[in-house]
């Protein structure tokens, strides 16, 4: 199988693997603990803190480890919300948002606040100037780094610049840009930022909020005073080390394995371009990450090139299906006004540390024959 | 991207359903390569009405659950507009035309074995496969024929009939040598969760079986629904009707006509707007004209073929001659001394020679009842003098 889908999941490195299986055999103490068993595990813990904010230009005791992208995500809007519940009950986020953006405003909803979306352009830009627009008593504001289904960058600085001139406080998800462009949350201007181990060769289920220190922050669970009070809960001891390993790791070669995954991901498209030159790629006008693809094939709908790419041997996702199997416009697509039609079609394809060039060459002989596969069975549903 | 020597490439079509289920798992348990697929016809916005019915959400997460206990691959496809147009909108016009007509063999037609087998391709897959009982059996000589299965009461050839003839060399039904009672054992060996799931009753859409319902409640039908006539042979009004969309052919139940004997419906004109009554021996009639036939064989039999004829999905059948008429229809006489009850438009005449199945097509009338026709007559005669 060839594995092109590494922005929903990417292989856990060896070495964190490795890390993680030591770390689940020796470090057996709750690192809560006074003894000198749990003082050990503290300071595993604590290293893998400092190895996450360097990763991302924090300082330590910024760093909040949480189980994944949609908890840091909640913690930093609804807890940036509830704290500032005072001065407004107002939030925003940007319209590409991931589903636990919009998870977490429909949380707040649900407690009376309201919300704007801030629009992109057909690139999938998130719009600056909608910032000038929020309504008074905007609390705060959520922008991704970079777009999970196209991999657009997202205006981050500018959003925020903006925001943070109207006393509104500014939320990163960064969990689909970590690993693999870098993470500076200073140059970002964001009060919290989230990232994802198992986006970039950790382990699932371990993640970190980045709050400033001056971020307000309510916490959601309580009744323990770990991670500084602002996340209740005995560590993942574990995976807190493979994610704090992983940032080492992913950080260490970022540069490196950017332009190595970006050359692939050229030839990728121009070999899909030689071979189908009907084909679109979505955003492909503005600054993308280096690994992620996002295509439709005029003609061809995404179940049906699924289904044709999972017989063949080659993993993606589409961009277009829910849990149920409808085939219906992603929201992302649907933002950047892509046609109907087009949209229905999408194919996410994303590169990752151990694609191949020979994969990559593999891989573009399989998606043909699954687009003429695809186009033989018909669009209609 | 073929599969090991020996093994085929299979989709399985997968309803959620413990046949299909059990279909799917014996191919792959005899090393075959399966994907199983479930297609997804409605709109799942909200929860459906009836965990019983097939093809909801949770019928597609118990498909999905048997692909991960037999480990083979799963996928949802969107058929949504392929049900719409083929199977949910004739069944509409339908019964809004006074016919009273059979979904599930349009199903069987356009989305399993039509739409499912263009879509083998995307799979590279050798065969279909699918939970029905029938069996498909290779005759001397080469020719492909559909086959009543081992259990009679499960037989679903009658479903089957409309299946484009094509399909059937590419199709396996793992289960037509089985009992349900068997299906249900080999689920249980093979640690399928659907084993004991209850069998879906009725229309997998219109759980409830109130179809009348469905079409004017929740697709907002108004054609049939004009209260009009009941009228007999001859004409006489003999009260009022709801809609011709309430009414079947045969139908005694619910027609709220006081009477010392039962009246019966014998036909429904919608355009007329008027539904026809009479009584039980006016229902017999001494054969159908059916619509276009689809054949199941090489090339269709001969005028004057003798075959079994069913009627509907749980009728027996009776003895019936053939004869080819017009635009690919065919004409069945019973035997005389066994004409049969309630011949009802929109329903499929399926023909038999044995257990083959020969092939089937919608009744598109029943020929007319002598003695009703007789009395009519006399009635009409008295109705002058």
């Amino acid at each position: 199988m060839i594995y092109l889908d590494h922005n929903a999941s990417t292989p856990v490195r060896p070495e964190v693997a490795d890390a993680m299986n030591a770390a689940l055999r020796e470090l057996s103490a709750n690192p809560s603990s006074a003894h000198r068993e749990g003082q050990r595990v503290r300071a595993e813990v604590e290293r893998a803190r400092a190895r996450v904010a360097a990763f991302a230009g924090a300082r330590e005791d910024e760093v909040v480890f949480v189980s994944g992208g949609t908890e840091g995500d909640h913690l930093a809007i609804v807890g940036c919300a509830l704290a500032r519940r005072a001065e407004g009950q107002h939030v925003a986020f940007a319209a590409l948002e991931h589903h636990a953006v919009h998870g977490a405003a429909h949380l707040l909803h649900e407690l009376g606040w309201t919300h704007s979306e801030l629009p992109c352009d057909g690139d999938g830009r998130t719009i600056p100037d909608a910032v000038d627009a929020l309504p008074a008593g905007t609390t705060v504001l959520s922008v991704m780094l970079a777009n999970n289904e196209t991999g657009v960058l997202q205006p981050v600085a500018e959003l925020a610049r903006r925001a943070r001139a109207r006393g509104i406080r500014v939320h990163c998800d960064a969990v689909q840009g970590a690993g693999k462009v870098r993470v500076n949350v200073a140059e970002l201007g964001a009060d919290y930022v989230v990232l994802s181990g198992h986006k970039f060769g950790g382990p699932k289920g371990a993640a970190a909020l980045i709050a400033r220190r001056d971020a307000p922050l309510s916490p959601l669970s309580r009744g323990s005073a770990h991670e500084r009070g602002r996340r209740g809960g005995t560590e993942n001891v574990a995976g807190i080390v493979g994610l704090g390993l992983a940032c080492e790791l992913a950080g260490a070669e970022l540069d490196a394995q950017a332009e190595r995954i970006g050359a692939l991901r050229a030839a990728f498209e121009a070999g899909l371009r030689s071979a189908h030159p009907d084909c679109v790629i979505h955003g492909e006008r503005a600054e993308r990450l280096p690994n992620t693809t996002n295509v439709s094939f005029p003609g061809a709908r995404a179940d049906h090139l699924l289904l044709a790419l999972d017989a063949r041997g080659l993993a993606a996702s589409a961009g277009a299906a829910c849990a149920s199997g409808a085939v219906e416009p992603s929201p992302v697509l649907a933002a950047m006004n892509v046609p109907r039609e087009l949209a229905i079609g999408a194919l996410r394809f994303s590169l990752g540390a151990a694609t191949t060039a020979a994969e990559i060459e593999a891989a573009l002989a399989i998606v043909t024959a699954a687009v003429a596969a695809a186009r033989g069975a018909g669009v209609r549903a | 991207m073929s599969a090991a020597p020996g093994k085929l490439r299979v989709l399985a079509a997968m309803s959620g359903g413990v046949d299909s289920a059990v279909a799917a798992a014996l191919l792959a348990e005899q090393g075959h390569e399966v994907t199983g697929v479930t297609l997804r016809l409605a709109c799942y916005g909200k929860q459906p009405d009836n965990p019983r019915a097939c093809c909801t959400l949770d019928a597609m997460d118990d498909a999905r659950r048997t692909a991960m206990t037999m480990g083979f691959a799963h996928h949802v496809i969107d058929a949504e507009d392929v049900f719409r147009h083929r199977v949910l909108q004739p069944f509409v016009d339908g019964y809004a035309g006074g016919r009273t007509p059979y979904p599930c063999a349009l199903c069987n037609q356009h989305l399993k074995f039509g739409d499912l087998v263009t879509r083998m391709e995307l799979t590279g897959a050798d065969v279909l496969c699918t939970g029905h009982y029938a069996h498909v059996r290779v005759l001397e000589g080469g020719e492909v024929g559909l086959f009543r299965g081992r259990d009679a009461d499960k037989d679903q050839t009658y479903a089957l009939a409309l299946v484009p003839y094509a399909a059937l060399s590419r199709t396996r039904l793992p289960l037509g040598s089985l009992t349900k009672t068997e299906v249900r054992e080999h689920a249980h060996r093979l640690g399928l969760k659907v084993w004991d799931k209850v069998e879906s009753q009725d229309l997998c859409f219109v759980p409830d079986g109130d179809y009348a319902g469905y079409i004017t409640g929740k697709l907002g039908e108004t054609r049939g629904t004009a209260p009009g006539d009941f009228v007999d042979a001859a004409g006489h009004v003999l009260g009022a009707h709801r809609g011709v969309i309430h009414y079947t052919v045969g139908q005694r139940k619910g027609l709220g006509l006081a009477s010392s004997e039962p009246w019966y419906v014998l036909a429904i004109d919608a355009a007329a707007n008027t539904v026809t009554l009479g009584r039980r021996a006016e229902l017999e009639s001494p054969g159908l004209v059916t619509d276009a036939m689809n054949w199941l064989t090489a090339t269709p039999p001969a005028d004057g073929t003798r075959v079994l004829a069913r009627i509907r999905y749980n009728h027996a059948g009776a003895m019936a001659t053939l004869r080819h008429a017009a635009n690919g229809a065919v004409e069945a006489l019973f035997d005389e001394a066994t004409p049969q009850m309630a011949v009802t438009p929109g329903q499929l005449a399926v023909f038999y020679d044995g257990d083959r199945c020969l092939g089937g097509a919608s009744i598109a009338r029943a020929l007319p009842n002598a003695a009703a026709v007789a009395r009519a007559s006399a009635q009409g005669q008295e109705a002058r003098t």
